[in-house]
Order: C-alpha cells, then sequence, then structure tokens
C-alpha cells in the first residue's frame, strides 16, 4: 500500500465512525521501490492530497522532518519538492501492518501491501 | 444450474485459487478483458495525455489493471477475493490494491478519484440467490462462517447496490465518469442497478456495443458526476460497421476450410462410406454397404 493510498483511506463505511480519518499507521515492514517521476501527476496529486495527514504517516514510518510542514507555495515549479513528494506518496510501500481507525481503533491489518478493508456483518 | 458463475458461489468463494489461475490464464479470456477495458477507458473521457488517479472495481487479477497501466495512470484496485489479489501480486500489477466489498462501501475520502473502471464486476455485487444457499450453508459450514455474510447480502440487494453508488459518488471528482461493463442477467437487474445509482446522484445510462450480435454485443454502464450530459455513441450499431471478426465470421471459414482440405465433410454419406472403408483396411467388422448407407433420418422431434 503506497502512502499515496494512505492518504486516501477512511473508516468511514464502519458504524459509529464519522470522519475515519487519516488512519494511523503501525508498520511492520515496508518497502522503498524507484517509480518513474511524473512531475504533471505529483502535482495534480498535491492538490487533492491531505498534506498534514501525509507528514504523520511518514511520520508513523519513522521519517520524522524529512517532509515539509506544509506545501510550499508554487510548488508545480519547485522540482526538489515535487521529488520529495513523490518518494513518499509513490515510493514508500508498507507490507505488512495495520491501519488503525482514529475513532474506534479498529485495525485493519495490511497483508503482503494489501489492506483488508473488509468490515464485518455487525460493523457497518 | 444457470451457467451464470455468480449463480454458483460469492466472488471470494468463487475465485478461490485455482479460478483464479484458470481466469488469469485463459488468453481468449484476456483478450477480451484488454478489449473489454480500453473501451472502457475510452468512456471515461478524460483529458488527452494526463496521467489520472482512476479506481478499478472488481480489480480481480489485474487484467484491466494493466490497460490503465499501460494507458500511463495511476491506479487503485479493489476486490473481494483475496486469491484474485493474490494472482495480481504475483503478476507484479502497478496498481495498489484493497481487499474490501464494493456492497459495504468504499473507504476513500471525497474527490480521491478522476474516473473509475470496473469490467465484469458488477453484476456480482447484488449477488448471491437465496435459493443455493442452503446447499453451500451445509458444504461450507465448517469450513467458512464469512458465508454467513452472503446470506445477509442476499437479503437487500438494492442497499447494497445504494451504499456502492453512494460512497462511490462521493469519492469521484466533480465531472468525472464511472463506466462499469457488466453482463446484466435480465432487464429487472438492469432497472435496479441503475435506479439505485441515480438515487446516489449520477446522470448516465447503458450504452450497448454491437447490439445486433449475439457473442459481441457488450453492456456499459456509463456513470457521470457532473450533470446530465449527452451518453457516448454505441460501437456497431451503424450496420457498415461489423462486429469484431473473431466471433461472427468462424463458422464460415471452418465450412471452407473443410472443403478445401479435399476429404469429405463430417457425416456425409461420402465420409460415412470412406470410414467403413479404412475400416476394412484395418481388419475391424464392417456392415456390408447397401442403399440404406447413410441414408437420411428423421429429425429428432422432442
Amino acid at each position: 500500500m503506497k502512502l499515496l493510498t494512505h492518504n486516501i483511506l477512511t473508516s468511514k463505511c464502519l458504524k459509529g465512525v464519522t470522519v475515519g480519518y487519516p488512519l494511523g499507521i503501525v508498520a511492520k515492514e515496508v518497502k522503498v521501490n524507484e517509480v518513474d517521476f511524473n512531475p504533471e501527476f505529483i502535482s495534480r496529486m498535491i492538490q487533492k492530497v491531505d498534506w498534514p495527514a501525509l507528514c504523520k504517516a511518514a511520520e508513523n514510518l519513522g521519517h520524522t522532518d524529512e517532509l515539509p510542514p506544509t506545501v510550499v507555495d508554487d510548488y508545480e515549479n519547485n522540482e526538489e519538492f515535487l521529488k520529495k513528494a513523490h518518494h513518499f506518496l509513490m515510493e514508500i510501500e508498507v507490507m505488512n501492518g495495520d491501519l488503525v481507525c482514529p475513532e474506534t481503533g479498529r485495525k485493519f491489518p495490511v497483508t503482503d501491501g494489501i489492506p483488508n478493508m473488509l468490515a464485518n456483518e455487525d460493523e457497518v | 444450474m444457470s451457467g451464470r458463475p455468480e449463480h454458483q458461489a460469492p466472488p471470494e468463494i468463487f475465485y478461490g485459487e485455482d479460478e483464479a489461475r484458470k481466469y488469469s490464464r485463459n488468453t481468449r479470456m484476456m483478450e477480451i478483458q484488454l478489449t473489454m477495458s480500453e473501451r472502457a477507458v475510452e468512456l471515461l473521457c478524460l483529458p488527452e495525455n494526463q496521467p489520472c488517479h482512476l479506481l478499478d472495481l472488481g480489480c480481480g487479477s489485474g487484467l484491466s489493471g494493466e490497460t490503465l497501466t499501460e494507458q500511463g495512470h495511476i491506479w487503485t484496485g479493489v476486490d473481494i477475493s483475496s486469491a484474485m489479489l493474490g494472482v495480481a501480486k504475483e503478476r507484479e500489477v502497478e496498481g495498489d490494491l484493497l481487499l474490501g466489498d464494493l456492497g459495504q462501501g468504499l473507504p476513500f475520502r471525497a474527490g480521491a478519484f478522476d474516473g473509475a473502471i470496473s469490467i465484469s464486476a458488477l453484476q456480482w455485487l447484488e449477488f448471491f440467490k437465496v435459493r443455493y444457499f442452503n446447499n453451500y450453508c451445509l458444504i461450507f459450514h465448517l469450513i467458512d462462517c464469512r458465508l454467513c455474510n452472503a446470506d445477509q447480502r442476499s437479503h437487500n440487494p438494492a442497499k447494497r447496490l445504494y451504499i456502492f453508488f453512494s460512497s462511490l459518488y462521493s469519492c469521484l471528482s466533480r465531472g468525472s465518469r464511472a463506466i462499469f461493463q457488466f453482463y446484466p442477467e435480465n432487464s429487472s437487474q438492469v432497472e435496479l442497478i441503475t435506479s439505485q445509482a441515480m438515487k446516489a446522484g449520477f446522470t448516465g445510462g447503458l450504452v450497448v456495443d454491437y447490439p445486433n450480435s449475439t457473442k459481441a454485443k457488450k453492456f456499459f454502464l456509463c456513470l457521470m458526476t457532473g450533470g446530465q450530459q449527452p451518453l457516448p455513441a454505441a460501437l456497431g450499431v451503424d450496420s457498415r460497421e461489423d462486429a469484431p471478426n473473431h466471433v461472427a465470421f468462424s463458422q464460415k471459414r471452418d465450412r471452407v476450410k473443410q472443403l478445401r482440405s479435399g476429404k469429405a465433410p463430417k457425416k456425409s454419406r461420402d465420409w460415412i462410406l470412406e470410414k467403413k472403408e479404412r475400416r476394412r483396411r484395418q481388419g475391424k467388422e464392417t456392415r456390408d454397404d447397401s442403399k440404406f448407407t447413410g441414408r437420411k433420418r428423421p429429425s429428432h422431434v422432442w
């Protein structure tokens, strides 16, 4: 699961959850891949990405202070910033661990890179 | 039993490990999936030359997702069968995969995606006709108690569809589309699916490619979020446009091949006489030829 995907995941399908975002990450295994850098795509994604949630996710994985706390002005032309964003969004993959709902504490296991978002019948 | 797979078992059981592997190795299946995926992306009407963030609903083993990657997009796939997702992982697809039940709603933030496609998955959603439940309950009762979910799933397909469509509507960015290629069982199923989608806020409708060809006919449910828009044109409606010919002309080709091979066509009187000659040469006991050999028989009347 890439951090881009984590950034859009919520637990709001569960009963009793209002926002369910962002999900905490307890990672047991993380992989770093090399992914082609597409500045146009990253610029567009930055508009959609919840930046504080991305920083928090990076922190959960042990990369504190590697990302600027807010999106810089004129980021479309700031290649260094885009490359950093690209690295965190697209190249870091959580392989094993858990995602944690911030409201109920319910854990969604991540196995072999695939989060299990299936809810039990009594949870929906 | 009906030939439709979704009448036999819920998708995560039907697509267990063996079936998942078979599905992804069948080249004809792969070819069809590829064509349908390309058509679905075409119907998405995405801005040209722009990599988009797309959702693949019922992504299975990643056949459709590969088309998305090929066209330069970044995608996330959701499927309920862990065996199918396992095959996708083995095939090292580029998209991120999620194990989830579409009928429980999509767990995504508002406006997360620029579009969504779904190939051959929608008919599984309302799923699991109750009459099969009892058989499977006995067989699988001890093995997989998640089957109990299937019972609940059968209670309210309309609700599951609505939960799915409304969560999809919210996670799509305004102006984007969701294209579903699926195999409708009957018109009331189409009606149910379409009405729940409209209730969830979508506009759009059904596009039927090659409507006059039984084999090539394909149904695409085109849902839009940007308000009322004209539906894209279907393929093969103009009679000059032929349905893909790997399907339409196969019988004709076979007949021509037979005539050219110099042998008599199967089951004709000449063929029968030749075969009897062959048996005599092999020394097998053969009835004598007579005026009744290979006579026309009255056709069966049941």
